[in-house]
């Protein structure tokens, strides 16, 4: 039998060794905006530590290109992924001169590039195992306690994004809690309005493509723009309706933000509802209505149990997109991660765009990874059910 | 009847291009939004220019995601690229959780200011819809035709062009004509950091609190994205009939 290396562990190892060895691992600035100066790994590293990293990245690659088992890719890539992580820590302690507390050290190309290829190995190694949905949350917990242990510890206080953090860390709970409020809430909102608004759509025809082209429209007007175009009436309404002012309602702020991302969220609710609740198969329906059941027993437990996965896909669309669309929030003054990637943009601070960059694409990532499982055990149960 | 809709187009279209000639004619539409002495009409550059370096950007940026987005597509469905199609899909649901903002400011370190950063969030936005579109119209050719082309003795590379790519040209363009919508309001997020898009109308109106410019430009982005989403689906759908697929 003729060898054969893996065709993804010679783009991994490719990707890898360039991130090693032509690549800087870590940039040591002056301060926190001035460009500093780049550091390979041999460099940013004590001579063991270094040395140590290279033999373990070296072993994980020669995994990768072996046609190993996923279990033991998985733990190679996992592997790799912790000593980068660690080793970046120490590189901070390393790089960072005794006494100078102006100095920043921050994660350089290479570092990207190579989190990046045993990132690539990770997601091949779980795609190759093909984890059963439960597992696969378990594993995203597992990766949050690691991630949650790894900044408890403090190995990382060295390096620059958790220094814009240290001098900041009130805010930062407190717009985290705000973008989270704003995404989660106008979804709630948004389903508590786009469910009622997908059955009447489902049952009255007329209803359907005027409600639909008019939620399409939305969709095109650009994000920022709609906040801005929101500001106005309900500055209006915070000042002629009384009590609206009491209760949060103002021109600018979370009030707009969250009336857009609700906008934005009732077009996939509404539309995937309506396509759910017609996918539920025509012989199902008159098996319902033959067994004596009334329509609104057979929308809840007949019409809307089948049509949950679709609308399951809808929740995790919206959910996912208004994460990601909650940093556009901070430019009206509405809070959330998008305070520090505006301010970080405004004084070229890169790692303070980091700090509220990085954990948006987690959030995102998170909630998109549980709703994925969440929609597999549904889907599976409402094929059990129909098969039985 | 059937004309309304058509005609209703050719009314915005109308009414977006001599808006963009001659914004100066809608001023007394947009004075009431603004107090007296500020400006109605955005008055910090042409926004004929603005649009056309909008719509340079979204296109130069679909065009190059479509390209790569189409043979990576290609590729994974190959045996010799079988062995990635499994991560190629789990890599482009990942890749979905990327909030724009977020790829903006970190293309940011990599090349400074400007359009490239821009380019490049739109290029990535730009791939995900296409190559999933691509991908599943490769996997779904009726099996009847594929079998025939093989039979009748075309070698693979004639199959892929002769056969396959004007199968799935109607499902490729769908997913470009979703890729256009989504850049092209993501586009205006990209002068946040400072390129030349109809964003900069926008936020110049946020900071200045003049609700005439966030209107008129997120209403031109608005327009540009119905008439440019209604014309591919004209043409996807003129694809569809010439294939016989309707």
């Amino acid at each position: 039998m003729r060898f054969r290396f893996d065709k993804l562990g010679i783009v991994i190892a490719v990707l890898a060794v360039y991130g090693l060895l032509a690549s800087p691992f870590a940039v040591l600035k002056p301060n926190r905006i001035l460009q500093g100066q780049a550091k390979t790994v041999l460099e940013a590293l004590p001579p063991l530590a270094g040395g140590v990293l290279l033999a373990g990245l070296a072993l994980a690659i020669v995994i990768a290109l072996l046609r190993a088992p996923a279990t033991l890719r998985l733990i190679a890539a996992v592997g790799a992924l912790a000593g980068l992580v660690l080793a970046m820590g120490q590189a901070a302690g390393f790089l960072t001169p005794d006494g100078n507390t102006y100095a920043r050290v921050s994660p350089a190309s290479g570092f990207w590039i190579l989190l990046f290829a045993f990132a690539l190995l990770t997601a091949d190694a779980i795609t190759r195992l093909q984890p059963p949905p439960w597992l696969r949350v378990l594993f995203l917990g597992v990766a949050a306690v690691a991630i949650g242990l790894l900044f408890v510890s403090g190995s990382w206080n060295g390096l620059s994004i958790m220094k814009e953090y240290a001098g900041r860390a009130d805010v930062f709970w407190s717009e985290a809690g705000n973008h989270v409020k704003l995404a989660l809430g106008s979804l709630v909102a948004a389903s508590i309005v786009g469910l009622p608004l997908g059955v009447l759509c489902h049952r009255v025809r007329w209803l359907r493509a005027s409600v639909l082209n008019l939620l399409n429209l939305i969709q095109t007007i650009p994000s920022i723009a709609l906040f801005g175009i929101l500001i106005a009436p309900l500055a209006w309404i915070a000042a002629n309706v009384p009590g609206a002012s009491e209760a949060g309602i103002r021109g600018i702020g979370t009030a707009p933000a969250f009336v857009a991302l609700f906008l934005y969220s009732l077009l996939p609710i509404v539309a995937n509802t309506v396509v759910g609740l017609a996918g539920v198969p025509r012989e199902t329906n008159e098996a319902a209505r033959g067994i004596g059941m009334t329509n609104r027993q057979r929308l809840f437990q007949v019409e809307i149990p089948l049509a949950l996965p679709v609308i399951l896909t809808a929740i995790r669309i919206v959910l996912v997109q208004n994460i990601g669309m909650a940093t556009i929030a901070a430019l009206i003054g509405g809070g959330g991660f998008g305070v520090f990637v505006f301010q970080g943009i405004g004084q070229t601070a890169m790692d303070l765009v980091l700090l509220g960059a990085v954990p948006t694409v987690a959030l995102a990532f998170a909630a998109a990874v549980v709703l994925d499982a969440l929609i597999e055990m549904n889907s599976r149960v409402a094929k059990g059910g129909r098969a039985a | 009847m059937r004309f309304v809709p058509l005609l209703l187009r050719l009314l915005l279209f109308a009414v977006l291009v001599s808006f963009l000639v001659s914004p100066d004619t809608f001023e007394p539409l947009l004075r009431p939004l603004v107090d007296g002495g500020t400006p109605a009409i955005y008055n910090q550059g042409s926004l004929l220019s603005l649009t056309l370096q909008h719509l340079e950007i979204v296109f130069a940026a679909t065009l190059a995601a479509a390209i790569l987005a189409i043979l990576l597509a290609i590729l994974v469905t190959r045996p010799f690229g079988a062995e990635f199609l499994p991560l190629s899909r789990s890599l482009v649901n990942i890749g979905q959780t990327f909030p724009p903002v977020a790829v903006l400011a970190l293309a940011v370190p990599a090349v400074g200011f400007g359009a490239k950063p821009t380019l490049i969030a739109l290029f990535l936005y730009g791939l995900l819809p296409i190559f999933e579109n691509t991908l599943t119209a490769l996997q779904n050719l009726p099996r009847s035709v594929t079998e025939a082309a093989r039979g009748s003795g075309m070698t693979a590379m004639q199959r892929l062009l002769k056969v396959e790519l004007p199968l799935s040209l109607p499902v490729i363009i769908a997913g470009i004509r979703l890729s256009v919508t989504i850049n092209l309001a993501t586009a205006t997020i990209g002068s946040t950091v400072a390129a030349k898009t109809l964003g900069e109308v926008i936020i110049a109106g946020l900071q200045s609190n003049n609700l005439a410019f966030v209107l008129q430009g997120g209403l031109v982005v608005g327009a540009l994205a119905v008439l440019i989403y209604d014309a591919l689906s004209a043409l996807e759908a003129m694809l569809s009939r010439r294939l016989g697929l309707r």
